[in-house]
């Protein structure tokens, strides 16, 4: 299993919400999709979400499957009601200028999967 | 951690307020008298300094007050005051020729934080608490303020337990023939600013409650599916009720128009009536209604077109295997 801080570091990612101490965090799996009810449907306990959606009911869905974190692609910026949000909720939200598909790329390379 | 006189002084925000913790708090809250040593070793001014020797080894203390015959604190003497003395081979002196005498007192009635700040600013170990009538009650060291604040932090954490276990005992500690908690959310339509926030407390809820991460989880996103079709498919909003009872939990979700045309097609997967815009949020996948009933043990949705819809769901708490026989009898 890979930590979040790891993943923050090598995928270059900016964080958007309160640091906190991410090398607790342990992440296991990931997942990807833009809708959100496939999200709900799919998305792993604890794992890593790849969206381009950057609206506050992200915050919802991470917060009612408890991810780990947030990915917020090809630069796009949730607005400061969505960042006070998460931070309320506690969770981390990451966001990166490349695209879902290269960033869905290096989490593979990192080995975080998705669940079997 | 260095913090200079401007930072200090400066007007604290709401959002920093927000990230205080609680045991700053604390800080601020505990007094100087509910940490402080009261049971003190102390010296008259004319004791000699081998004696402080001996006493500091034997009660392996490292610093003591020097008080009066009437009780008034005359000074202090440290190990580093003893260690003076022995550089100086001159352990027969009195303990007043090697006593600190420039004194910085705190009252027993003042905030831990107050002593915590003087302990910063001055570099002394220790500090003699003197109450209104300059009468020496006790001793503080930074290890009391340790020893302090971590003991108020585990009565907190203990409290914290107590809430949780007595929420989880609730429907224990209630004799009736059938008991049931009933949470009640008026959901607007269109309001995607509050989307999820129904769930997200109706979750949190169920674990303080005392059920299962698994439970809490399956009824938080059947509700969160069943929240966000009031709100992008109603006219005029609808009523999310949870019924909570020991061995079920019944969700209710219903809505006054404009209801479905056909039912069928709506249970389809992908099917969705959404519109481009918000579909562009992320909704109106068609898998809505799919997700509810992978997620429930029941569910049972009626509509009239042109009146309203509603949606009954229902979890059973006894056991998984509830959830797999009832699979089986349906498929």
């Amino acid at each position: 299993m890979i930590n979040l801080s790891t993943i923050i570091e090598k995928l270059e990612l900016n964080v958007l919400t309160e640091p906190k101490d991410f090398s607790q965090t342990q992440v296991k799996d990931g997942y990807t999709s833009d809708l959100l009810s496939c999200v709900m449907a799919g998305a792993p306990n604890a794992s890593v979400w790849v969206t381009l959606q950057a609206h506050n009911n992200i915050i919802a869905v991470a917060s009612l499957l408890d991810l780990a974190a947030v990915i917020i692609t090809e630069g796009a910026t949730p607005d400061q009601a969505t960042i006070d949000k998460a931070n309320d909720e506690g969770i981390t939200l990451l966001q990166t200028d490349k695209n879902s598909f290269s960033t869905v790329g290096q989490l593979w390379e990192l080995g975080i999967r998705a669940e079997k | 951690m260095a913090v200079n006189n401007s930072q200090r002084n400066r007007i604290i925000s709401d959002q920093e307020a927000e990230n205080i913790s609680r045991l700053e708090e604390l800080a601020y809250e505990i007094k100087v008298s509910e940490v402080m040593t009261s049971k003190l070793i102390s010296f008259s001014p004319d004791t000699k300094m081998k004696e402080v020797l001996e006493v500091f080894r034997q009660k392996r203390i490292s610093g003591a007050p020097i008080v009066s015959s009437q009780g008034d604190l005359i000074g202090l003497i440290s190990m580093e005051d003893l260690i003076r003395c022995l550089t100086d081979s001159d352990l027969n002196a009195k303990i007043d020729k090697y006593m600190t005498t420039k004194l910085i007192t705190i009252l027993p009635t003042d905030p831990v934080i107050e002593a915590s700040k003087k302990f910063v600013s001055t570099n002394f170990g220790r500090l003699p608490i003197i109450d209104k009538d300059q009468r020496l009650v006790g001793m503080i060291t930074k290890g009391d303020i340790n020893r302090g604040l971590l003991r108020a932090l585990e009565t907190d954490y203990q409290e914290e337990e107590i809430r949780k276990y007595r929420a989880s005992h609730l429907f224990e500690d209630i004799e009736s023939d059938r008991s049931s908690l009933i949470l009640r959310y008026q959901i607007q339509q269109d309001d995607f600013e509050d989307g999820g926030r129904a769930s997200s407390n109706i979750k949190r809820a169920l674990i303080r409650l005392g059920a299962s991460k698994q439970i809490a989880r399956r009824c938080g996103i059947a509700i969160y599916e069943a929240e966000m079709n009031l709100i992008i498919h109603t006219t005029e909003g609808g009523v999310l009720r949870v019924e909570i009872e020991p061995h079920q939990i019944t969700i209710d979700a219903y809505d006054y128009g404009p209801g479905i045309k056909d039912i069928d097609l709506a249970m389809k997967p992908g099917y969705s009536t959404a519109s481009d815009a918000i579909r562009e949020m992320g909704f109106g996948a068609g898998m809505g209604l799919i997700n509810i009933s992978r997620c429930v043990d029941q569910m049972k949705l009626e509509s009239i077109w042109g009146k309203g819809s509603r949606l009954k769901m229902r979890l059973f708490l006894d056991s998984e295997y509830n959830k797999d026989r009832l699979e089986n009898q349906t498929s």
